[in-house]
């Protein structure tokens, strides 16, 4: 299923490993512009330029900042929890269950509200949900072995069950009005989840690009191997991004329920593929080691924009999933291209 | 010892001629001329990387040469492949054998072997049959319906040879099949494979056994640095012929240029086992010590070293360091207790090949890097400068990826990350394996200066003359236990090979071993 | 004859029958009123759209891959076929239905080839084309529904009228792809290449294995089955609609393929532990609104089934590992 499934008793294609390399002199740098241009990031950015000068041509409303801020309320969620996903398929994991653990843990606050626990309490039930769920997750992958990219399959099912068992076929709704439409609230003149988003990327990118455990991330996903006879404790750090991405599931889940002032069980549905979407656009490689938290921010805008863009221009939604799913397959072989080139 | 071809035209099966191989530009072998015959047992002998099995491997068509040509019953032949090898008759049994897991005994006899349309239907009774026909053809009892996961290795290979009887091959290449066997199980092989060659089919069969190849074979044929030393019947030689033919390289004029004061203990194990892997191993090393762990592959030192440094844990025995005792489970606390460990798979398990060669250099000292826990470039770009001079790193950028390093320089880059941690203890696993010769006097001239600074060093490897050249004292192992002590002394490479090479039965130190063993 | 019930004891489908067994009695104990005839015609009729795409599905989880269009695939067939039902009524039922099969084939092949070609992880390629496929429901629908009246009477019959004992023609179908799943499976030489394939993907080309044949293979048949299922979809229900036929069938099919002992590992599976599997997740969600419980525990079951097959898989594999390590050391 990935690459990472080992293969069973053969020799015939390791036999060269065993060989000697040739000796080669000190190694020629590749120019800098290289470098640079053929990050996968750049070409985020470019599409990201693209789309966006198509979309002020569908209408003008798209030189107004605020029409797309406002649009991007509803993909910030998802976006949140992209960026802690990259974070994940950089350390050479995947997570496919966070939009159920934002449902699941969405219907843990709602249905602890409606049962009369104050909604601070709710709130703090449903991120440690979030967590548990995470922490699930991360057993299972780092105890058990289990290939991360088929057991949050079960796990995705599995979380999903549990919301609608919890919240049936209904919506919750009757939370006080301090907490809903916080899509209509204003920091700075910028909806508060979009706020939170951007705070939430200088965070992570700070972290990844700067902290020896971002640093160590990396590690961890070009060789799992070399990453632990360095001392690097690959297991506990995998863990903490499992449970860091329940935690922000919980988060986006909150953010939801607030936008739409009511939480049901199939919340998010679908919004994995919008989630992994985001990271493979921005760049990210899929079997780990490589990727930005800046390629993934530049990814979120750049779906806010097309999926508005399509919006304006009159493109039904149930349209874009064409759009989708064409992107998330060129960009992995796009970025698998890119990265192979540099691999050399 | 002189080279002596057998007459071509007796029975000859296939003749090599001019057999040369190259990877990367470094050539492996060169020039192998060699006749195996129809019915004979053929030893093919070496130290590790001799080349034999690189030899065997273009035989079964799983490289190509570089140059030469091989000829079956005097028609020249493109093998090409192992599925065309298969097709003129030549099987090559991996130590590991080829296995399909989940599918049973008999459809991995015939699996592949069938040209009927892939639509056709399978015959299980007729397969079944024939897979216990073969099993009888052999005198080994396999449920062949059974799934051949769980099979022991040695039920592995007979699947294998088994499927070599079927398809009638008639030169059978065995890659060291005796290594993960029991005696009882090498008995059984042994007279399959003489059953074979008294049917007219040809065995070569590679061992590190000496014992084994006297037991077994007809003729032997000598590799060394991938040139082939001679070819000679068995009954004509003796152990000790074998083992200079083996051995015969110069000792590099390598001299330890620096002596270090030898001080207290550093690193102490006793009586270390892993199931499987190794069995009651006791080393100690002092501070300014080099110890040598000499042994073939296969006979646990990369285990031993993996445990001690707690990639892969013993199941039983002690570690002390600095003279108390400590429990080691991940490399985070081996680290903490000041060892370092240079592997011996380099691209796996040292570097991090797409990532800049500062980062590799700085991977194990994060907190040098990141004194508020974030990582200030410029303290990094400065600690792995002062490495680029120590160890004269030779790059185009401390920012490039390090893949793009040639093998001595990633190397030094390795070194240099355990250099940081400042370790009392340094285990090294074949440190100039892959690496050019000029660079790795410069290894043997680091090894012995931070000898002299005091570090206690244990260091793997399979050369000799860099053992000889560089310890105090050389352990050495076969078929996971040491087998004997050597001082600098009295250390010869004939001393070492003999006790490496592992003796059918017992392992202890034979008689003329022991006069070489330090009583320490 | 002793040691044929001796294997099959020792078999995985042994245990998922016995759980099925277990299963009845409890509930049958709890409800007498499950343990009747309409129970097991309910039953029947559950399963026959899983049990097809569980056939493809099983075969691309032998191969070591995994698809997770499924879904996406049978409503495109099933909305392509009521559109030809509904706008071309003068054609014979049969070329819609052949029309289903082909596409599903075609958009199998698409996965297939994405794979073979860019080296890329099957359960990314088939997350992307899941949502792909959809869309193309979406275009080619205008995002309409396909009524009841348009969908042919023989069609819907073919869920309702029995040709033999009450069994509805829709379940003699689902058995009759089984059964000649199992044949080709285990009777023809393609067949037994999928499970070498699977079960060694590299020494699999020494075998003369053509691998990418065999990955193109598999996509294919299950896209096709899963086109199958779309035609039988709109049998069943009488109406396709874009936005929820085949929605989360995917992870449906999933579970009972893996329940049924087939390893995501590739190289295991059979028929009958996956037609056992079909049954035992086909019987809970009958079971469950009989029991009172209310049906949306059927998908905390499916995931935690998942879960726990993936557990148990592992378990199996550890431990013949270790018994082969033990072998080696006790040497």
């Amino acid at each position: 299923m990935t690459d990472k499934i080992s293969t069973e008793g053969l020799s015939a294609s390791q036999t060269a490993t065993g060989e000697q390399p040739a000796p080669k002199g000190a190694a020629e740098l590749r120019p800098m512009w290289q470098v640079i241009l053929i990050r996968p990031e750049v070409m985020t950015f470019v599409l990201l330029l693209i789309a966006f000068a198509v979309a002020t041509q569908l209408s003008p409303f798209f030189a107004d900042a605020t029409f797309i801020l406002e649009s991007a309320t509803f993909y910030v969620e998802y976006a949140i929890i992209a960026l802690v996903l990259t974070l994940i398929i950089i350390a050479g994991e995947i997570d496919l269950s966070p939009a159920a653990m934002m449902a699941f843990s969405a219907c843990v606050f709602a249905a602890l509200f409606k049962l009369g626990l104050p909604i601070g309490l709710a709130m703090v039930a449903s991120v440690i949900t979030g967590a548990l769920m995470g922490i699930f997750n991360g057993i299972l992958v780092l105890r058990f072995k289990l290939p991360s990219i088929i057991v949050t399959i079960g796990t995705l099912t599995l979380y999903r069950g549990l919301a609608q068992v919890l919240a049936g076929d209904r919506s919750i709704s009757g939370f006080p009005t301090w907490f809903i439409g916080i899509d209509w609230k204003y920091w700075f003149g910028v909806p508060i989840p979009v706020v939170l988003f951007l705070i939430a990327t200088v965070v992570l990118a700070v972290f990844l690009a700067f902290t020896v455990t971002g640093r160590q991330i990396y590690q961890i996903g070009t060789s799992p191997e070399a990453a632990r006879h360095a001392g690097i404790r690959v297991q506990r750090i995998k863990m903490g991004l499992f449970v860091l991405l329940g935690v922000a599931s919980s988060f986006a889940g909150m953010l939801t329920a607030s936008r739409l002032a009511s939480v049901r069980y199939d919340m998010a549905t679908g919004g994995e593929l919008q989630m992994v979407l985001m990271v493979m656009l921005g760049g990210t490689y899929i079997f780990g080691g490589r990727g930005s938290i800046a390629g993934t921010f530049l990814a979120a805008w750049l779906l806010i924009v097309i999926a508005t863009g399509m919006n304006v221009a009159n493109i039904q939604i149930t349209s874009q999933l064409i759009v989708m799913g064409f992107l998330l397959i060129v960009s992995i072989i796009a970025t698998n291209a890119i990265y192979a080139r540099t691999q050399r | 010892m002189t080279i002596s071809s057998p007459p071509s035209d007796a029975g000859v099966f296939i003749s090599a001629r001019g057999i040369s191989k190259q990877f990367a530009g470094v050539e492996v072998l060169s020039d192998v001329d060699l006749d195996l015959k129809s019915g004979e047992i053929h030893a093919l002998l070496g130290e590790n990387g001799a080349g034999k099995s690189t030899f065997a491997k273009i035989l079964a068509g799983v490289h190509t040469p570089t140059r030469g040509t091989l000829a079956i019953n005097g028609k020249q032949v493109d093998v090409g492949s192992p599925l065309n090898a298969q097709r003129l008759g030549i099987t090559l049994i991996h130590q590991e054998p080829i296995s399909f897991p989940d599918l049973s005994v008999a459809e991995n006899l015939v699996l592949g072997r069938s040209q009927d349309a892939v639509l056709g239907r399978v015959r299980w009774a007729d397969i079944e049959a024939r897979a216990r026909e073969l099993m009888d053809m052999l005198g080994i009892r396999i449920d062949v319906t059974r799934s051949m996961r769980g099979l022991s290795i040695a039920d592995q290979q007979m699947v294998e040879i088994a499927r070599a009887l079927d398809s009638d091959a008639r030169l059978i290449i065995m890659d060291e099949p005796t290594a993960p066997l029991t005696p009882k199980e090498v008995a059984t092989l042994f007279e399959i494979a003489r059953k074979l060659r008294d049917e007219g089919r040809t065995i070569v069969f590679i061992s590190h056994r000496l014992e084994e190849v006297r037991a077994l074979c007809d003729r032997a044929t000598v590799f060394r640095d991938g040139v082939l030393v001679g070819t000679e019947v068995v009954e004509s030689l003796n152990d000790d012929d074998i083992i200079r033919m083996m051995i015969g390289r110069p000792v590099k004029d390598y001299k330890h240029a620096m002596e270090a004061d030898i001080g207290d203990v550093a690193l102490e194990v006793r009586n270390l086992s892993l199931r499987g892997a190794f069995q009651d191993v006791s080393i100690t090393v002092r501070k300014g010590e080099i110890v040598g762990l000499a042994g073939l592959v296969g006979a646990g030192r990369t285990d031993v070293a993996r445990a001690i440094f707690g990639v892969a844990p013993a199941d039983s025995g002690t570690i002390h360091v600095a003279g108390s005792q400590v429990t080691i489970d991940d490399p985070s606390q081996a680290i903490e207790l000041g060892l370092a460990f240079v592997p011996e798979d380099r691209a796996t398990a040292g570097i991090f090949g797409t990532m800049s060669v500062e980062n590799n250099i700085s991977a194990a000292v994060p907190d040098k890097i990141a004194p508020r826990g974030f990582i200030r470039a410029a303290l990094e770009r400065q600690l792995a400068r002062a490495s680029l001079e120590q160890l004269k790193i030779r790059l185009a950028s401390l920012r490039q990826p390090i893949m793009e390093l040639s093998g001595g320089n990633q190397q030094k880059a390795i070194l240099a990350r355990w250099l940081h941690t400042d370790p009392s203890v340094l285990i090294l696993d074949e440190p100039t394996r892959g690496i050019d010769v000029g660079v790795k006097a410069e290894f043997y001239d680091m090894i012995g200066a931070l000898a002299a600074e005091g570090k206690a060093i244990l260091l793997i490897s399979s050369e000799l003359p860099e053992l000889l050249a560089l310890c105090d004292r050389i352990l050495v192992m076969a078929e996971g236990e040491l087998t004997a002590e050597v001082l600098r002394a009295d250390a010869t490479q004939e001393l070492i090979m003999q006790a490496a090479v592992p003796r059918t039965g017992s392992h202890a130190a034979s008689p003329n071993l022991m006069q070489g063993v330090a009583a320490r | 004859m002793s040691r044929f019930f001796n294997e099959l004891l020792h078999r995985r489908e042994a245990g998922i029958f016995l759980m099925i067994v277990l299963i009845a009695i409890v509930v049958g104990f709890i409800e007498p009123r499950f343990i009747s005839v309409e129970t097991l015609r309910i039953t029947a009729l559950a399963i026959p759209l899983i049990l097809i795409a569980a056939m493809g599905q099983m075969m691309v989880l032998v191969a070591r891959h995994v698809d997770l269009s499924i879904g996406s695939i049978l409503a495109f067939s099933s909305i392509v076929a009521g559109m030809i039902f509904r706008d071309m009524p003068e054609l014979p039922v049969i070329v819609g239905v052949l029309v289903a099969i082909a596409l599903g084939a075609a958009l199998g092949l698409f996965n297939g080839v994405l794979v073979v070609l860019f080296r890329l992880p099957s359960i990314i390629v088939t997350l992307g084309t899941l949502s792909l496929f959809r869309g193309f429901v979406f275009l080619v629908s205008g995002a309409r529904q396909v009524d009841p009246q348009f969908i042919p009477r023989s069609l819907i019959q073919m869920s309702q009228t029995s040709p033999i004992f009450g069994i509805p023609w829709l379940v003699i179908i689902a058995f009759v792809v089984a059964f000649v799943t199992y044949l080709f499976l285990d009777h023809t030489r393609l067949g037994r290449q999928i499970y070498a394939l699977g079960s060694n993907p590299v020494a699999a080309p020494l075998r003369g294995i053509n691998v990418v044949r065999v990955t193109l293979l598999v996509f294919s048949l299950s896209g096709a089955l899963a086109g199958l299922a779309g035609v039988m979809y709109a049998s069943r229900f009488g109406y396709v609609n874009p936005g929820i036929t085949g929605v989360g069938f995917e992870f449906t099919v999933i579970a009972a393929v893996v329940v049924g002992g087939v390893s995501i590992n590739g190289g295991v599976g059979t028929v009958l532990g996956t037609v056992l599997g079909v049954l035992l997740l086909g019987m809970v969600s009958v079971a469950l609104p009989i029991l009172g419980v209310s049906a949306f525990w059927q998908d905390v079951f499916n995931g935690a089934v998942i879960v726990l097959a993936l557990l148990i898989d592992r378990t199996v594999r550890e431990r013949s590992i270790r018994a082969m390590a033990e072998a080696r050391s006790t040497a």
